[in-house]
């Protein structure tokens, strides 16, 4: 076989060509890696994922704030009307029929049962964080007895579900769990 | 239209240089010799001014860098700090702050002057959009450097724009955190901007010299918007016509400059930003700078969030393909009686929806700004395209140098444009 051949043999000049570029690209990609997943939370920032909440101090009808992975989260301790109010809802009025709530299924339907703690339901807990575009809603206020975000005008009702646009989707309830009738551990 | 170089070396020591690294040959023909129609007003001096401009940006943003810290516990302290501690630095940071809104104040007059004169159209479409990509990275640059004061407004105007992006289906979410650094903006966020906001700069210098080398491949454009025919007659060497004409609107326009500077400097600020950031609360009314207002009125104008999204990014995208939505032969609106009403609606509309973007998105705000939005994109995609078929365009002037001398008739116009060509005249 002359190099002449050799150089005109498509198969095996093909072959090498190709894999030398899949093995660069391959190394391109590993040496990326680093920059790109440096940008995500670190350690320091993981390792605060969960707060702590006293209960006992917050009043019937009394919204607290509390900074959980730098963002507000609202507790509420609602009154009974404030329930009523929210149970009284029918799911086909509701923008985002789906709970939001990450302690139940994914599929869930957005009723007040399923957005405010389980087996107590004056407790309604959920991420301060407008679903639009990340404003924090003031408490108490706007047309449906819940949140008003003052960004761009959205509307949350008594069980923090979005009843009037822009924002998609409901308040969002974060993983939390009792660990005694007057604590939660959120996160 | 690039000649080629006339320069030559006097001293020996040039001559050994130029046979080495021909710069000085360079700097000649494209700053000196350079031929320039000669009929450009002054909306053309605004490539200077916005040269000017970006230079300003860096000297004073890397002085204020030596006395900022980019760190959330102390950025707003030392931002004060600089105001009131540092040498003259209250005089630095508004010549930074403020400069940022003249440059935009005369990118956006460079970019109608572009579209009054159809400068984008062949052969300067790759001028043209590298000009785009130049407004992107303008605006990427200045919302960074508007969070690292790091108080009220730079908070939440960086939260509400990072979380444009949760607005792409399925992978919105990891992009923000991503974007983000953490589950909020915090440390991580500012220390990153800080970190981008100082290299964008370099990147839009890197970007301006192509934009430049483009414009002297092809050459500029003219208010007859007919090409250069004859250089002898059309055109005037750059150096002195050109450097001394913008000189002297470099020094018309630091005027306005100074006169924000030292008469009034918050003017175009907002109050809410000397208020520390504070994730827990959001200010009432929260807008961006000046120069967004446009944009963020079409964001609030489409009643979806992915299409607001969508209409935002694509109201500047857009512009890219400009070249080829305006289907006429006729590059000036001097000459295209329709297109130059639609032009100043154009121009009408832009500055309605930036009056709008101020206003609260509510009643008959939002009802004008949707009406605002579709004209903005009709402009485009509609009247653009068709009116390249029906307008009946006026005649154009045979060469730039017949369109002078017959507005001129009379006194002979001097000699600049029928001068010696450059070559040799100089050298």
């Amino acid at each position: 076989m002359t190099a002449i051949d050799d150089a005109q043999d498509p198969n095996r000049r093909d072959f090498l060509f190709l894999a030398t570029g899949a093995a660069g690209a391959a190394g391109a990609a590993f040496l990326a890696w680093p920059f790109i997943a440096q940008m995500n939370p670190d350690r320091a920032a993981l390792a605060l994922a969960s707060t702590e909440v006293d209960l006992s101090q917050i009043a019937e009808g009394q919204v607290v704030t509390i900074k959980w992975r730098g963002k507000p989260v609202f507790v509420w301790n609602r009154t009974k009307e404030q329930i009523e109010e929210a149970k009284q809802v029918k799911l086909d009025e509701l923008i985002d029929p789906v709970a939001r709530n990450d302690n139940l299924p994914a599929d869930a339907p957005a009723s007040d049962e399923n957005r405010a703690a389980e087996g107590k339901e004056n407790w309604l807990i959920v991420v301060g964080v407008c679903t639009h575009l990340g404003c924090v809603p003031t408490s108490n206020a706007g047309d449906f007895g819940g949140w008003f975000c003052p960004c761009h005008g959205s509307q949350y009702d008594s069980a923090g579900r979005v009843r009037h646009g822009p924002a998609p989707q409901n308040l969002q309830v974060p993983t939390y769990a009792f660990e005694s009738d007057t604590k939660i551990k959120i996160g | 239209m690039e000649g080629h170089s006339t320069y030559q070396p006097r001293s020996r020591a040039a001559r050994w240089l130029e046979d080495r690294l021909p710069i000085a040959g360079l700097v000649h023909s494209s700053a000196i010799a350079y031929p320039v129609p000669r009929n450009l007003n002054y909306f053309w001096t605004f490539g200077a001014i916005l040269v000017v401009m970006l230079v300003a940006q860096i000297l004073t943003g890397v002085v204020l860098a030596m006395h900022y810290d980019p760190n959330a516990s102390n950025a707003f302290l030392s931002v004060e700090k600089i105001m009131r501690d540092v040498n003259y630095g209250w005089l630095l940071r508004y010549m930074h702050a403020n400069g940022a809104s003249m440059f935009f104040l005369a990118v956006f007059i460079h970019i109608f002057r572009g579209m009054y004169y159809g400068s984008y159209k062949a052969p300067r479409e790759v001028l043209w959009i590298l000009g785009v990509i130049i407004l992107l990275l303008m605006m990427a640059t200045a919302f960074m450097g508007y969070v690292l004061p790091w108080g009220q407004m730079s908070f939440w105007g960086a939260t509400v724009i990072t979380n444009l992006f949760s607005a792409i289906p399925l992978v919105g979410e990891t992009i923000v955190t991503w974007l983000w650094g953490g589950f909020s903006v915090d440390n991580s966020t500012l220390n990153r901007f800080f970190a981008l906001h100082y290299l964008l700069p370099f990147m839009i210098v890197g970007v301006v010299g192509l934009h430049i080398w483009a414009l002297h491949h092809v050459g500029q454009n003219n208010p007859t918007g007919v090409e250069v025919k004859d250089i002898r007659k059309d055109t005037v060497p750059f150096t002195p016509y050109a450097t001394l004409k913008d000189a002297f609107a470099v020094t018309c326009f630091m005027v306005v400059f100074a006169w924000f500077i030292f008469y009034t400097p918050n003017y175009l600020g907002h109050a809410d930003n000397y208020v520390e950031a504070n994730p827990l609360v959001t200010p009432a009314h929260i807008v961006p700078e000046w120069y967004f207002l446009p944009f963020y009125a079409i964001l609030r104008a489409i009643p979806s969030k992915l299409g607001g999204v969508m209409a935002l990014f694509g109201a500047v995208a857009i512009l890219a393909f400009l070249p080829w939505l305006d289907t006429s032969k006729v590059r000036s609106a001097n000459y295209r009686p329709l297109y130059r009403q639609f032009f100043w609606v154009f121009v009408g509309v832009c500055i309605l929806l930036g009056w709008l973007g101020s206003k609260p998105p509510e009643g008959a705000y939002v009802v004008i700004a949707r009406i605002c939005t579709v004209y903005y994109f009709a402009h485009f995609l509609i009247i653009l395209p068709l009116l390249g078929f029906f307008e009946k365009t006026r005649p154009l002037p045979p060469s730039i140098a017949d369109s002078v001398l017959s507005v001129a008739r009379g006194s002979a116009p001097g000699n600049p444009g029928l001068a010696a060509p450059a070559t040799g005249a100089r050298s």
